[in-house]
Order: C-alpha cells, then structure tokens, then sequence
C-alpha cells in the first residue's frame, strides 16, 4: 500500500494515542475488573491501529485476531468464572508502595525521554521503495527462512502452555468446595 | 662451704614447695617438721658459712671456683647461680643471679634463720588448732625464702625480687584470717602502702640504671663518687621505699594494722625481719648515701622523728600488740637515726638486738592472749604473773632490753647510736633519741604492769581459762631472753675499754661520711665524755620506768586523773593524730573518686561502645527487617527500582 | 504527513510505564496480568516502529513470536490463578506474605 502524504495520519495518530493511553489508565485505575478488561481490549484495538499506520499489516491482524480476540476474552472468561468483587478492603502491603510506584513510573518515564533524545541515529523514513514491507508474504518469508527454529519452538511452546494450563485447570478439580468444570 | 650460699634462700623455698602444694595431705607433725627443718637448715648452712667467711684468707679465690667471686678487702663472697637477663646489647640491662655473702649479709641471714627458726617452732604451738596450719607454714616459708634473697642479693634487681616477695608474703600473712573483712583489709592496706614506697623504690633503681648503666651494688657503689645531685636523688628515692618498707613517716600507716594477723606473724615479719629490709638497703647502700650527704641528713631527721612520734603514740594505745608495733615503728626510727648520722654498724647493732627483744616481747604478748583466749586489751588483763610465770619472766627481760637498761643488750645498741649522734654534734637529734627513750621506757613498763601486775579485771570465765603456754612456745621465748640479755657482747662500747666487735666485723662492707672518719680520731679522745653518756641514757631509762611504776602500780588511779585534766592532748595521742584519718580524707577518698570515675568511663563508654556496636547491628537488623515484607509486591517495586537506578546511573551518570 | 517514529516510541513508552505502575499498584491478580499484558504491548509497538523506520522485517517477526508467548503465558497464568482462588477464594497478591519477618 502506499501512504498518502496527508495530515490524515497525524490526526489518526494523535487521537488513536489518546485513546490509547486513556483506556490503558483504565486498565490500571478502575476497580471493576470487567471495565479493566473491556479497557485494555480498546487498548488494543488502537495498538493495532497504530500497527496499521506503521506498514504492518499482518501484525494488525494477528493483533486482533489473537490478543484482543482470544487473549482478552480468555481474561473475561476468568473473570466472568470467579465473579470478582471489586477490591474491597485497604490494601496491605502499605500505601507508600502506591506512592513508590507512581514515583518510580515518572522516573522511568523521564529516563526514556532523555535515552531519545540522546539517541543518535536518525530515523530517516526508508521511503516507498520496499512496497512489500509488512505484508504476508515478507513476514512468512523473514520467518520461515530465517528463523525457522524459533518458529517450531514457539509451536511446542504453545503446545506446552495448553497441557500445562489444562493440568493445573483439572488436578484442582477435585477439591470438594469447587465446581467441577468441564472436562 | 661458701660455694653453697645460694642454697641458702632455696631451702626455705623448698619447705614452701612441699607444704602449699602436699599440705593437705600431711600430718600437722609433718608439716611443721618441714617447714622449722627447712628454716633450721638454712640457719646451719649459714652458720657454715659465716664461719668459712671469717675464716677466709686471701687465697680463697683460687679454690673457690669459676663462679665464686672472692674480694679480701671488702671480705666479700659472691656466687653467680646463673643469668637472669643476658646483656642483649651494649649498654642495655644485665643481671644475674648473683648471691654475695660479706660481713653484712652475714649478720642479717644469722639473725633472720636463727629468729624465724625460734619464731617456726613457736607458731608450732601457737597455730596448733588453726585450720589453716599448712598454708600458715606454707607462707611463712616463703617469706623465709624470699627475705633471705632480699638480703643475700648480689644486685638491687635481685634485692628487690626479695622485696617485693616479702611484701607479698607480708600480705598473705596479714590478711590470713581472710575471712574477717577487716583483717583481709588490714592486709591490703599493707600491700598497697607498701607499693608506694616500691614504686619509690623502682624510680630509684631506674635513675640508678641511666646514671650507672647496671644495677648491680658492687659496680654502683664503685661508681658513686663524685656523681653529683643523681646520686642524691637516686639516694632520696630508695629511701622513699625504705620508708615503706621499715614503717617510717609517711607510710607507717600499715604497721598497726598489720596486727591483724597471727602474733608470730607479727614477730617475725614486723619486729624482726621484714621492716628490717629497709635499714639493710640503706646500710647495704652506704657508699651511695655517703655521697648524699642531703640524703643522708633526711633520712636521720625522718629516722629521729618517726621514733619520737611512735613514741608518743605508743603511751597511751590498749591494745598490747598495737604499743609494740609503734614501738616497732619507733625503734626503726632508731636504726634510720643512726644510718643517718653515718653510724651505719650502729644501725645494723640496734636492729640485730631489736629482732631479740622485740621478737620477744611479741612471742610473749602472743603468750599472754592465748592464755586469755584471744584477749588483747590491756584495760581487760592484770594480775597475770602468777597465771603466766614463764611468760612474764621472760617479757619482762625484754621489756628491760627494750628500755634500755642496762646490761641488757638494747642499753649498748641504743647508746651507741645516741652516742655517735651526740659524737657528730647533732645535737637536736641526740635530745630527740634521749627523751623517745624517756618515752619509751615509760610505755614498755606500763604495758608490763597493766599486764601482769595489779588486780585481775578479767571476767571470771576468761580467768578460769588462763593457763601458761606449752613449752614448745616458752622455750623460744627463754631462748630469745638470753639473746636480749647477752646480746650487749656483740657491741661493748669503746668508751669503756672494750672493743665493738660487731663494728670492726662490719668494717669492711660498710662505708663512712668522711666528716666521720675525721670525728673517730676525736671521738676517741672524747671517750671520757662518752662515759657521761652512758650514765645519762641508763638514768633515763630508769627515770622511765620509775614514772610508769608510780602511776600504774602505786598509785593506778593518776592515769585516769591524767587523761581526764589533758583530755585534749589524750584523744589526739589515742587517736594516732588521726593520721589514718586524714589519710582517707585527702588520698583515698580521691582515688576512690578517681577510682570511681574510670569505672563508669569503663562501663559507660568502653563497655558502652562494644554493647552499643552489638546495639548499633541490631537496630540495623531491625531497620533492614522492614524490607522484608513478605509481599511480592513490594520486592518489584525493588526490583524496578534497580532498574530506574541503573538506567539513571548509566544515562545520566 | 506521517508522524515521526519518535512519537511512537514516546507513546509506546507511556504505555509501558502506565503498565509498570499497574503491576506495583494493584493487588487483584488478573488486573495485575492485564497490566503485564500492557507492558508486553507497549514493547510490540516499539519493535514495529523500529521494524518500519529501518525497514527490516525480522523486528516483525520478533513480535509474531511475542504475541505467541503472551498467548502461552496468559493461559498458564490465568489457570493458576483458577486454582488458587478455589483454594483460598481471593486473589489478592497480598495474601503470598509467608516471607514476612
């Protein structure tokens, strides 16, 4: 696809950022863990956004398809199953480590700020010539020939992760003050 | 025999070995059969060698052997045992153990192991139901051991080996009842006044050490001509020890006190021996003090002095043992007077006839509270010389030695050292000595007839239990009679046409002011006037005892009269011029205060800092055991901290 | 216009922080994934600036394998997380405090 040199992206861009970070303070702000889930799920959905902008269009796709398709409503499921009170008591492990955490976050934030504008390189924009970057077929290209291994790891991985999980899940199963689920 | 003296000291040792370490396991026959064989060896083997010594010609050197050193001018005999501290550079302190036997030596090892064996066989009966019997030998031994080193010294390091060995002896033996609080106080009071004049004493030996660069008394006293004010000094501060040592002004205190212990203790350590080691030092140094002339004329005017005071306390004390211990303390005073006056064989005289009667009259004040059950105030006794024949007897010859009447031997001692005051034309100190003696003769016979004479005022009970001693306690104390009685031989007066033996013995290890030396020639011219003196001095003595015979015999009730019209003067003289008093007030209040105050700098900030450390590490713990939380959440936030601190440190550095 | 690939980066990092300080603040375990879940969409965004404005493919794909992780990691968490709350029926962090002095 070739980009069209419109303020169209900026605007995108600023209002997908603001969404962004407004729905990802939600995440982490709200007490209800639903609007948590629902929040991050927006959050998403602009990353993938962002995706697009950024000539990576299967990226978006895998984004939605993967993370906000199964990964978030894996989340919901969970907490549709253990029907969460919203956060009741005090916390206990002190109000200075909210405090702490806050501080440390803006500490971050400023170290980052200063490693970019420290940074050297330029990011001069490759122009248009690559017209097949991000596209399917590069992306399997780059995989399958570069990086195959990983790529068979990252299945056994998976394959790992869905037994284990389905273990833990089960061999609990049998406590008498839970309900069975499913097998 | 002369090669063997060192084995002289040794034998005593030896005693003391056996009985401290086997005496639980003997019998009390054992025991005193080692500790008086032990003494009665060392006494043989001196007498052994004082005869060889005497005998001894100028050809001893040859046969004598490698480590016998003989000098016929100085008729002096020395044995090297063997190195003690080897010269480790040039310069640097060498001293050996060196024994020497000379006409000094040899009258003070007769006169220690004849009166401590006497003194032995005496504690046999006196110390029978004692539990402590072993220890009590034990020590006494000991002390045997260590004085006869003090005296056979060849160096003043070895010299004061001895020293310090009978002070402790001194300690251990007054404080032997320990388990009285006082007594064991009385002990430490000795030992610590003591260290005071030790610490004197070593200041001397030091500057001796860098004027002299050796310590040992030949070489010193070689070299004690013509050094100048060091001398002095070194003079000034051996004194010093002395004075701790022999009881005189300022360190008597101990004395008194030091009557705390067994009575036999008392003979032997504060009449006869120990508080004799002063005398023997300055005598031994009498080179060194004929060179300080300043010295020489502190220690007469202290020597005059502490006998008068002595004196005047001693008039009116109640306790029997403590009128003989200032008498001690005055008699001593005596001995220093006549070292002072350059009379040094004077000296040594009186102290050899001191040990006698004084010794005796403390066996025998032993006697006498034995029989009245541990009794020791004279208000409480009287009439005692039908109960204690043998007792009396023999006190009152000591009591007459004392006084100085004569033919006894204390009458030829003491005029000798107020003759050779008078000789030199001091004046104040012949005046002094003459009305001490006054005193002193007055206060010997009122302690003989509150004792023994008049109405008993002793509870009935006390009087039923009096009996006279055994006889291995009143044999030592005839023995010791005869001795105060003859004793005068040693020294007959030139005055009178015969020769002093004892001073021509003494000759050769003795030096002599030169002042002295000039005044002998005219001394002798003026022999007639001495004749005078002699009268004098017995008339005085017997003017003494005159005094006391009226108030304490004829007429008992004057003293009351006395003391109530002279009330003050009375309290202050029974008070001992509250000297013990203003000692604790002015020095040991303020030590204890200092005392005190380093104790809490020890406890507060030495201790303080070392529990404060182990305080300081577990507030630490506590502080760091706040991090461990124990919630996850917690330990990221540290982790990420890290994180933030390290990319910090690198971005902003 | 487009925009510069320094915003992205600033954005992407704004995101990982708000994800930080979500990880530290909460206490509920999910909510504490879900930020973890951020933080790890924060760094996708990074790497596909950087894959755009260098032009290299292989940052891409570097995020196809972190969105397979992720994918892993949130089943095997979320299981866990099951299990314990049918234990103890909360799933507050704070409840793991058996380190406590």
């Amino acid at each position: 696809m070739s980009l069209e040199a419109l303020p169209l992206e900026m605007i995108v861009f600023v209002i997908t950022a603001a969404v962004a970070a407004v729905a990802a303070l939600l995440v982490v702000l709200h007490r209800n863990p639903v609007v948590n889930a629902v929040a991050l799920i927006v959050n998403l959905a602009c990353l993938a956004v962002f995706f697009l902008l950024l000539r990576a269009p299967f990226l978006a796709a895998v984004q939605v398809i993967v993370y906000a398709g199964a990964i978030m409503v894996l989340f919901l499921f969970v907490i549709m199953l253990l029907d969460l009170k919203a956060e009741l008591h005090p916390p206990r492990a002190g109000a200075f480590q909210r405090v702490m955490a806050v501080f440390a976050g803006a500490a971050f934030l400023s170290l980052m700020v200063l490693a970019m504008r420290r940074s050297r390189s330029t990011f001069a924009m490759k122009e248009v010539a690559d017209a097949g970057h991000g596209t399917v077929e590069r992306v399997a290209e780059e995989m399958f020939r570069n990086h195959l291994v990983s790529f068979e790891l990252a299945s056994v991985l998976l394959l790992v992760a869905m037994v284990g999980a389905l273990v833990i899940a089960r061999a609990f199963a049998e406590t008498p003050d839970s309900q069975e689920p499913s097998a | 025999m002369l090669r063997w003296i060192w084995a002289i000291p040794l034998l005593p040792l030896a005693g003391f070995l056996a009985n401290g370490l086997l005496g639980r396991r003997l019998s009390k026959r054992a025991i005193g059969t080692i500790a008086c064989g032990a003494v009665l060896a060392s006494f043989l083997l001196s007498v052994g060698a004082v005869v060889a010594l005497s005998g001894a010609g100028e050809d001893l050197g040859a046969g004598g052997g490698p480590s016998l050193r003989w000098d016929p001018e100085h008729r002096r005999a020395q044995v090297t045992v063997g190195t003690w501290i080897p010269a480790s550079a040039a310069g640097a302190l060498a001293v050996d153990w060196g024994f020497v036997l000379d006409p000094l030596s040899a009258v003070m090892i007769l006169v220690v192991t004849g009166v401590g064996f006497l003194i032995h066989v005496y504690s046999i009966g006196y110390m029978h139901d004692d539990p402590g019997y072993a220890r009590y030998f034990a020590y006494l031994n000991l002390f045997m051991a260590m004085m006869l080193t003090l005296v056979l010294g060849s160096s003043y390091v070895v010299l004061f080996v001895g020293w310090e060995g009978v002070g402790l002896c001194s300690y251990l033996l007054i404080g032997f009842w320990y388990q009285d609080v006082a007594k064991a106080t009385a002990g430490m009071k000795a030992f610590l006044v003591n260290r005071i004049g030790d610490f004197g004493f070593m200041l001397g030996m030091l500057l001796m050490f860098v004027h002299f660069g050796t310590l040992d008394i030949q070489t010193v006293a070689a070299g004690a001509g013509g050094a100048g004010a060091a001398v002095t000094l070194i003079a000034l501060l051996l004194f010093v020890g002395a004075t701790g040592k022999s009881a005189q002004v300022p360190l008597y205190v101990w004395l008194p006190d030091a009557m705390a212990g067994p009575t036999p203790v008392s003979a032997l350590i504060h009449a006869a021996t120990m508080v004799t080691a002063g005398v023997y030092m300055v005598a031994r140094s009498s080179v060194v003090y004929v060179n300080a002339p300043a010295a020489l004329a502190t220690v007469a005017v202290v020597g005059a002095a502490t006998a008068f005071l002595a004196a005047t306390i001693a008039l009116v004390q109640s306790d029997i043992k403590k009128v003989l211990a200032y008498s001690t303390v005055s008699q001593l005073g005596y001995m220093f007077l006549a070292c002072g006056v350059g009379a040094f064989s004077a000296g040594i005289f009186h102290l050899v006839t001191h040990a006698f009667f004084k010794a005796l009259l403390f066996l025998g004040a032993g006697s006498v509270i034995h029989a009245m059950s541990g009794e020791q105030e004279m208000p409480r006794m009287g009439g005692l010389r039908a109960h204690l024949p043998a007792t009396y007897r023999t006190m009152l010859i000591g009591a007459l030695a004392l006084a100085g009447i004569p033919p006894l031997a204390g009458f030829f001692s003491k005029d000798e050292i107020l003759g050779k005051a008078w000789e030199d034309g001091h004046l104040w100190l012949w005046m002094m000595g003459s009305v001490t003696a006054l005193l002193t003769a007055f206060y010997v016979f009122r302690l003989i007839y509150l004792t023994f004479f008049g109405a008993p005022r002793m509870s009935a009970e006390a009087r039923h239990h009096l009996h006279e001693s055994p006889g291995v306690m009143t044999v030592p104390l005839w023995i010791l009679a005869v001795l105060s009685a003859a004793g005068g031989l040693l020294g007959l007066p030139a005055a009178l046409g015969f020769g002093n033996f004892l001073e021509g013995w003494l000759e050769p290890a003795l030096a002599s002011p030169p002042a002295h030396t000039a005044a002998e020639g005219s001394g002798h011219a003026a022999a007639g006037g001495h004749v005078w003196l002699l009268v004098v001095a017995a008339l005085i003595a017997v003017a003494g005892w005159a005094v006391a015979r009226t108030l304490y015999q004829a007429r008992p009730e004057t003293p009351a009269r006395i003391a109530a019209r002279a009330g003050g003067l009375y309290r202050v003289l029974k008070g001992k011029y509250f000297v013990d008093e203003i000692y604790q007030a002015v020095f040991v209040r303020s030590f204890f205060g200092g005392a005190w105050a380093l104790d809490r700098f020890d406890r507060h900030v030495v201790d303080g800092t070392v529990n404060g450390s182990g305080a300081g590490v577990q507030i630490a713990g506590q502080i760091v055991k706040l991090f461990h939380t124990g919630y996850v959440r917690n330990y990221a936030l540290s982790f990420f901290l890290g994180v933030v601190f390290i990319l910090w440190f690198l971005l902003v550095r | 216009m487009r925009p510069p690939t320094e915003w992205y980066l600033a954005i992407a990092a704004l995101l990982f922080t708000i994800g930080v300080v979500g990880v530290l603040a909460r206490r509920n375990a999910i909510v504490i994934f879900m930020s973890i879940e951020l933080m790890l969409n924060a760094v996708n965004l990074t790497l596909v600036a950087y894959a755009d404005s260098f032009g290299a493919s292989d940052a891409q794909v570097f995020v196809f394998f972190v969105m397979a992780v992720a994918a892993a990691e949130a089943a095997v968490g979320l299981a866990i997380i099951l299990a314990i709350f049918r234990r103890r029926r909360s799933t507050s962090v704070d409840d793991v405090n058996l380190l406590k002095w």
